[in-house]
């Protein structure tokens, strides 16, 4: 029998999968499933508040596992931890010019945005661009092995996801 | 693969010990219960009539005098007459204060406006919306105890998925009025899934439009091999068929050149409005006709009359859609199929919307008013024991955002909305005062920035903390949402080890003993019967256990030591001799030990299934 897993396990040993950027999230999913359907609380309410506590806590720890894992971004700042490379957002701010000047051109791109339709443009764009940095994270991460450089790259999408964040909520007060 | 098997061979559990579950829609204008019998899940009649029976309790409860009380059709019947004593939509009330009730001066009660939750002075004295709630479920409970002949186990009770903490707490309470054992309270139209999954065998990604009487919420949900998955909620638990009837009423009125000014007016024009949607439904024209003042009014109107009147409501609802869709980051495209629950959604206007909006016709082949109620049925009875194992897990999220007021009243947010529950989270924070000793701890529900603009659930605060300078404390404040979707919230400052926690009970939500007080004046049994219930129901649960755990011994005893499993079974044995016996807080206590007894085993027993589940291999080949 394989050693027993524990609450304390790395996300992706918990979920049986190898631990890189790349993934299938068809695999994951299945995976989830099949792991809350061991240890959801609801396939123990026969069995006493000792095994519900349990059950709890295993059904906690594997939401959280997932939520990390099914995040591209989510999963690349964990991956980095995990290498010794500590994201650290709060206190490592600098940016390249370039990006911070691309940034600056988006969020005037949003104040002038008219409509519903031209804020979807926007978001088009930033999306595609977000999409060109998870790539480049997932080679940094999977092919060049380089978790410093990778945690400066999360950092910049960190940036971004929350400027998409803007623009959701832009677009929620247009579409009420 | 049975991580739990409830018999092993030749020891089939006393059929006594069948632990009846039901399954209660308790909905703003009716209410319905449900059960699994003979393997089927039906809504229960009452005991109207041979045979038959309606199944439908309209959510009307009418306060008589000396205490007594009509609920259900009599009450209903009786709205126009006696208005300020029946309390009809009570659901919009639950957890929320007068300042909530968009509208509400328009309605015919005497609303008292109390900290926390609204109330309504009635000829009974003044009631609050859970103790209007606890009528109507009480009313149900006693028609399920009636089919079945014995006391219930336990309900699971549907609330929309768009409630917000603070209602959900209103419901539960009602529901433990009521004198319920709550298994769960699960979303409406993760309720309506399973009713409907189960029937068809769907799989896929599905939109549940569920538009009641009072709320409306729109939930996408993913179907695979018996695990329902919610994959984003959202809604207005504030729209439903009755700003329907508000808005066509508005309009004859307006017609009409006529107020509705009392109480008896305000209803009489309401439940013409009502009416004269409901011909719609059917017909191209109809007539609203009542009485106001004792004058007759007859307002002429067409079907295109009336989906130019709630149109804008309509929009509300689709707007809420486009927001989810959004929100999932998924393509109206890729939804299989739409499924309609509620009556409001029998309006035609409203499928036709719907209809278009995703580009496919919209399924309608259940009853859109009993696909609730039988959805919760089948998940009770999946947790009180009955099922089979590995038949169906649901797995739901929070609807709303929780999080804690940080400086400047602005929200930090702890937990995403659309979140899969049960989730604990936790978040540092630190003192920005020298020596500061205590920390207030703020919890709101919302997405809004502004701590104002959100639902506050608690304040609690975090004493005893060593002074140090501003900025040196750690105090890590812990979120955990349970599989009801209910908070409690726990604050700690790691260097010193202080903490501080609270269930978060709004400060309206009803204390226990509170609670307790209220059951004891009329809706539980006379002290002896409940002693008497006690110790049958200690009993079952004795024997549940017991056979849980010879069934868990039979099938995973290897992993114990030898000395291990006689502990066990000396538990075993201690617990039958004590069930033998009257004691019903002893056999309570034998329970809990052989609980505790059995906790490592459990745990175990878990990874080996977490095994089975990576590895994609039955537990028995293990």
């Amino acid at each position: 029998m394989t050693p027993a897993m524990k609450l304390s396990d790395d996300d992706f040993t918990l979920f049986g999968l190898p631990q890189r950027h790349a993934l299938d999230r068809s695999e994951l999913d299945e995976r989830w499933r099949a792991l809350q359907s061991q240890v959801h609380p609801d396939r123990f309410t026969s069995e006493g508040a000792a095994s519900q506590r349990l059950a709890m806590q295993w059904a906690v720890r594997v939401n959280e596992a997932y939520q990390r894992l099914k995040d591209p971004l989510k999963r690349g700042a964990y991956l980095c931890e995990l290498r010794g490379a500590a994201i650290d957002a709060d206190n490592n701010t600098a940016m390249p010019s370039a990006f911070l000047m691309q940034q600056m051109a988006w969020r005037e791109a949003l104040d002038d945005a008219a409509d519903a339709d031209a804020v979807r443009q926007l978001d088009d764009t930033v999306a595609a661009d977000e999409h060109a940095l998870l790539a480049t994270l997932e080679r940094t991460l999977d092919q060049q092995g380089e978790p410093r450089a990778a945690a400066q790259q999360v950092r910049a999408l960190m940036f971004v996801a929350r400027f998409r964040d803007d623009i959701h909520r832009r677009l929620d007060a247009l579409d009420p | 693969m049975a991580l739990l098997q409830l018999s092993e061979p030749g020891q089939t559990p006393d059929p006594h010990a069948r632990r009846i579950a039901v399954g209660i829609d308790l909905g703003t204008t009716h209410s319905l219960v449900a059960a699994v019998r003979h393997g089927v899940a039906e809504c229960l009649p009452d005991g109207q009539g041979e045979g038959q029976g309606r199944v439908i309790l309209p959510s009307v409860v009418r306060y008589l005098d000396h205490n007594r009380r009509q609920i259900g059709f009599d009450a209903r019947d009786a709205q126009a007459e006696d208005p300020e004593n029946t309390i009809a939509s009570v659901k919009r009330f639950m957890g929320r204060r007068l300042a909530d009730l968009v509208g509400h001066e328009r309605l015919p009660y005497r609303f008292v406006d109390q900290p926390g939750m609204v109330a309504i002075a009635t000829r009974a004295g003044v009631k609050t919306p859970v103790e209007v709630s606890a009528e109507i479920l009480a009313t149900l409970r006693h028609r399920a105890e009636d089919t079945f002949n014995d006391d219930l186990f336990g309900a699971v009770i549907t609330v929309p998925a768009y409630f917000d903490d603070a209602q959900r707490q209103a419901t539960k309470d009602a529901a433990q009025l009521a004198g319920l054992n709550v298994l769960r309270l699960i979303n409406e139209p993760t309720a309506a899934a399973v009713a409907y999954g189960l029937d068809n065998a769907s799989e896929g990604l599905y939109a549940v439009y569920d538009l009641g009487g009072g709320t409306f919420d729109i939930s996408l949900l993913r179907l695979q091999r018996g695990v329902f998955e919610v994959v984003a909620t959202g809604g207005d638990a504030a729209l439903g068929g009755d700003d329907f009837d508000q808005a066509l009423a508005d309009w004859a009125l307006a017609q009409a050149h006529r107020g509705a000014d009392t109480a008896h007016d305000k209803r009489a024009v309401l439940v013409a409005a009502r009416a004269a949607k409901e011909a719609l439904t059917e017909a191209a024209d109809t007539l609203l006709t009542c009485n106001l003042s004792g004058q007759p009014v007859s307002v002429p109107v067409s079907r295109a009359q009336f989906d130019a009147i709630t149109r804008p409501l309509i929009d509300r609802t689709l707007a809420a859609v486009r927001k989810v869709l959004r929100d999932a980051r998924l393509k109206r495209d890729e939804v299989a199929g739409v499924v309609m629950v509620g009556g409001s959604t029998r309006m035609p206007a409203v499928q036709a919307a719907v209809g278009e909006l995703f580009g496919r016709v919209p399924l309608t082949n259940l009853n859109p008013d009993e696909v609730v109620a039988v959805g919760a049925a089948i998940q009770a009875n999946a947790l009180a024991g009955n099922g089979r194992d590995g038949e169906l897990l649901l797995l739901d999220v929070i609807p709303l955002s929780l999080g804690l007021e940080t400086m400047g009243g602005l929200v930090e947010r702890v937990i995403e909305r659309n979140t899969t529950i049960p989730v604990a989270k936790a978040q540092d924070f630190t003192t920005f005062k020298d020596g500061q000793t205590a920390m207030a701890i703020h919890v709101v529900q919302g997405e809004r920035e502004l701590v104002a603009d959100n639902r506050s659930l608690a304040r609690f605060e975090l004493r005893g903390i060593p002074p140090m300078v501003a900025g040196a404390a750690r105090i890590r404040v812990t979120f955990q949402v349970d599989a009801d979707g209910l908070l409690s919230v726990a604050a700690r400052e790691l260097g010193s080890g202080v903490e501080a926690s609270v269930v978060v009970k709004p400060s309206y939500g009803l204390a226990d003993d509170q609670i307790a007080g209220m059951l004891k004046d009329g809706f539980a049994s006379a002290e002896a019967d409940m002693v008497a219930r006690s110790l049958r129901e200690s009993r079952v649960e004795a024997e549940r256990m017991t056979l849980a755990t010879r069934a868990a011994l039979a099938a995973d005893g290897e992993l114990l030591t030898e000395a291990e499993r006689q502990a066990i079974e000396a538990l075993l044995v201690d617990l039958a001799r004590i069930a033998a016996g009257e004691d019903h807080a002893a056999i309570d206590s034998a329970v809990e030990r052989l609980a505790e007894g059995t906790e490592s085993f459990a745990a175990a027993r878990m990874n080996r299934g977490i095994q089975a589940a990576l590895t994609g291999r039955k537990l028995n080949d293990l």
